[in-house]
């Protein structure tokens, strides 16, 4: 009864068809639309006589990049490895600064003092409603170009770093960065595997395990020897004439880009760990005052760990924005990857190609980016039986 | 008295020695940041410049013979505001959700208006101040004329009982007068004389509109049963939020030329629009499709349950739920897209509000006195104020709309 009901059904009332017919005009749509903006593309272009193969990356890329020894006569594609390079930097620095800064003050806004919590208050509210654009022209032209001194009255922070506003010169090693980075390598492991022995010893004998201090006690003493046996050295800024020698000169851009990511995402990291924190049941931070922890130890311990948990996929997504907000140094002449972008097809490189894999390079950090952020999460969550 | 008070003190901020210490580190900050300020905005700023040029920063070079289309457009607007809300109370009246009693403007609620919005009134008063002319007074009192009458009027408009006809001519005149107003302003003008604070306003405000059906259709394909949408609108979803705005900008700027026809090739303030529609439309898919997730499975079972077809299902049961659950998201990312407008003038070219606030600072009168800190601060104060509007009404209407509660 039912199949011949079904049989009798026309194509154009069958739900099925109807599905897969309403399917196949949409993709048939997106693909006519990508088949014709391809063909405008194609014929505009060889009308043009502009090319739309990938071989620019190879002309020399004639210009310099700002703090960075790569010449004229390099290709193209050293030239954006470069800009990539400078645009993970400037992220990598200031997703730690701005993920410090946001906890801090979306702890502070939980704070049982007044002032404190009134203030940072004021931080987030005044922060997250104005562009970061406007922080970017801010910080060149009032705080690098305004506030900060002349070379000759340069502030000299303790000898480690003086600042002017020909930018920031830092305290520095000497040496190679790669056996830098194994020995600091080096130095975690040596933190994670002490911590975990005085867990284990912990356990064993019921002392304090005090982990913490005994992981950053290795991790110094292997980084010392490291230090040692290489042979490293460093070396401090000093003024001379009217520039500087010594230590790692940071470029104004670099320092006011990296202020103004930090400020702006700062704001709404605090604001993404203020309401991880309230969202921790209210038992946990009771718990923790019945066990008569400190308030320290009752942060530190119990609430920021379960905190975390909740605050890794927003705070996540924030690093991202981050990293794709860092393309805006372009407008302050900070050689990131768009600005190196910009720059090559001013010079003659044509604008799609370099475009769309400038774009096919910041998604590829994206999705790398969101890849470890579902990683750490899937670690950190909860197992729910 | 003096006990409540010491109270407050020992409570609030000398609780522990660490807390007293705190308070004293932190109390001096306050007080330093509070005298910089004060002492930059009442002793060592010089305001003449955005005094000056207050018409540049606000309006941008619209031509002269035109700015009375500007200010016949806000008047409308504000009439039609304040009809479009005594209409929808006087709807509600009908419907018997409200009493007339509570839907009449009294002196009362208007002094509740003021109080609500006093920080947004504030900075308008200062922009009336600060203008040196009488066209601004003049439009904002007509305005708020206009917006009180409409207010008083509307309630009767909207009592009436509307046949299917009547309510269908309804709303095309209530979308028709914006449209109006917008053919008014931009076809005498053109978009590429467009400039300053406006120019940011009208950019979100257009984008605004026509991301929410864009991203609601993307959130319904990613949630889509047909396998071949859902993957055509996520490909878009994820390939749009991986790129930067700022280089979707650039590209749109450089390379548009050579995927569209010329005469398909718009004008720089639309292309920017299309932009900000595209790249906001795929963020509000993703927020649209949490509240979606949010909606329970027996809400779509129970509207199967009494006939309804899909579309219906979607259009009455789960939509309205899905978008209401996720307002503070939604307003968050209309903010952000309004305070990204202003990549369309780094990016584009295009003069709005922060590159008029760098170019007054050349001007030759200006030039060289270190002014951008002030014209920064006044640039800083626009976006701040709409954007802390807009989040605080968010706030008001997630509460009055009872998310969470109901």
């Amino acid at each position: 009864m039912t199949a011949t009901a079904t049989s009798r059904i026309p194509f154009w009332r069958n739900v099925n068809v109807l599905k897969w017919a309403a399917q196949m005009v949409v993709v048939a749509i997106v693909v006519a639309i990508v088949i014709w903006l391809y063909g405008n593309y194609t014929e505009n272009a060889s009308r043009q006589n502009i090319p739309t193969s990938f071989d620019f990356l190879d002309n020399p890329a004639s210009f310099q990049i700002t703090g960075n020894s790569l010449s004229q006569s390099a290709p193209v594609r050293d030239a954006m490895v470069q800009g990539l390079l400078n645009t993970l930097r400037v992220s990598i620095v200031a997703i730690i600064a701005a993920t410090v800064l946001g906890t801090v003050i979306g702890i502070g806004r939980l704070s049982t003092n007044w002032i404190v919590r009134k203030l940072a208050a004021a931080y987030v509210e005044a922060v997250r409603n104005i562009p970061l654009a406007l922080f970017l022209t801010a910080s060149v032209l009032v705080v690098v170009l305004g506030v900060f001194p002349q070379i000759t009255d340069a502030w000299d922070l303790a000898g480690l770093a003086i600042v002017s506003n020909r930018g920031v010169a830092v305290a520095w090693y000497q040496g190679s960065g790669f056996g830098l980075l194994l020995i600091l390598g080096l130095g975690v492991l040596a933190w994670y595997l002490v911590a975990k022995w005085r867990g284990r010893v912990a356990d064993r004998t019921g002392n304090l395990p005090r982990s913490g201090l005994w992981g950053l006690g290795a991790f110094v003493v292997v980084v010392a020897v490291g230090w040692g046996v290489f042979g490293y050295s460093y070396t401090l800024p000093d003024v001379v004439g009217r520039g500087t020698v010594g230590g790692i000169r940071v470029d104004p851009s670099f320092f006011a880009l990296f202020l103004a990511l930090t400020v702006y995402t700062a704001s709404h990291v605090a604001e993404i760990v203020r309401g991880s924190i309230q969202a921790v049941p209210r038992g946990q931070g009771e718990a923790a005052d019945a066990v008569a922890l400190s308030g320290f130890q009752r942060m530190w311990y119990i609430i920021l760990p379960q905190a975390m948990r909740i605050a890794i996929p927003p705070i996540g997504n924030q690093y991202l924005n981050l990293i794709k907000n860092s393309s805006l140094g372009a407008a302050i002449g900070y050689y990131d990857l768009t600005l190196v972008a910009q720059t090559t097809v001013g010079n003659g490189s044509p604008a799609v190609p370099v475009f769309f894999l400038t774009m096919a390079v910041y998604i590829c950090i994206s999705l790398v980016v969101s890849a470890l952020v579902n990683v750490a999460n899937r670690r950190m969550m909860v197992v729910e039986r | 008295m003096s006990g409540t008070a010491t109270r407050w003190l020992h409570y609030n901020l000398f609780r522990t020695k660490r807390d007293a210490v705190l308070t004293v580190v932190f109390g001096a900050l306050s007080i330093w940041l509070l005298y910089k300020t004060l002492n930059f905005v009442f002793v060592t700023g010089r305001w003449t410049i955005i005094e000056v040029n207050l018409r540049l920063l606000m309006i941008g070079r619209y031509p002269d013979a035109h700015v009375l289309r500007i200010a016949v457009t806000v008047v409308v607007l504000a009439a039609w505001g304040g009809l479009l809300a005594g209409f929808l109370r006087g709807r509600q009246v009908r419907a018997g959700r409200l009493t007339p009693a509570d839907s009449k403007l009294t002196v009362a609620r208007v002094l509740d208006l003021v109080e609500r919005l006093w920080i947004p009134l504030a900075v308008v008063l200062l922009l009336l101040l600060l203008s040196a002319t009488a066209g601004p007074w003049i439009t904002a009192g007509a305005s708020l004329a206009a917006a009180l009458l409409g207010r008083l009027i509307g309630p009767f408009f909207g009592r009436l009982r509307l046949g299917g006809l009547a309510s269908a001519v309804s709303v095309i005149v209530f979308a028709a007068i914006p449209l109006g107003m917008y053919y008014y302003v931009v076809t005498a003008v053109g978009f590429d004389d467009w400039g300053g604070f406006m120019l940011n306003l009208f950019l979100a405000v257009c984008s605004i509109i026509l991301c929410y059906p864009l991203g609601v259709l993307l959130a319904l394909g990613r949630r889509s049963g047909l396998p071949l949408i859902r993957v055509v609108c996520t490909t878009y979803i994820e390939l749009i939020r991986g790129a930067p705005l700022f280089v979707l900008l650039l590209l749109a700027n450089v390379a548009l030329g050579f995927f569209v026809p010329d005469t398909l090739a718009p004008a720089t303030s639309t292309r920017a629009i299309v932009v900000f529609t595209l790249f906001t439309a795929a963020y509000m898919a993703e927020i649209i499709r949490g509240g979606l997730q949010s909606i329970p499975r027996g809400q779509i079972e129970a509207a199967k349950a009494v006939g309804l077809s899909p579309i219906r299902q979607t259009g009455y049961i789960v939509l309205p739920q899905a978008l209401r659950n996720v307002i503070p998201a939604q307003i968050g990312q209309l903010i952000s897209l309004f305070k990204d407008t202003t990549l369309a003038g780094i990016a584009m070219g295009l003069f709005d509000l922060l590159q008029v606030s760098g170019a007054i600072t050349a001007q030759p009168e200006f030039r060289g006195q270190g002014l951008i800190a002030e014209t920064l601060t006044f640039a800083a104060l626009m976006f701040w104020v709409v954007s802390y509007t807009m989040s605080r009404e968010s706030q008001r209407l997630e509460k009055r709309l009872g998310v969470g509660s109901r």
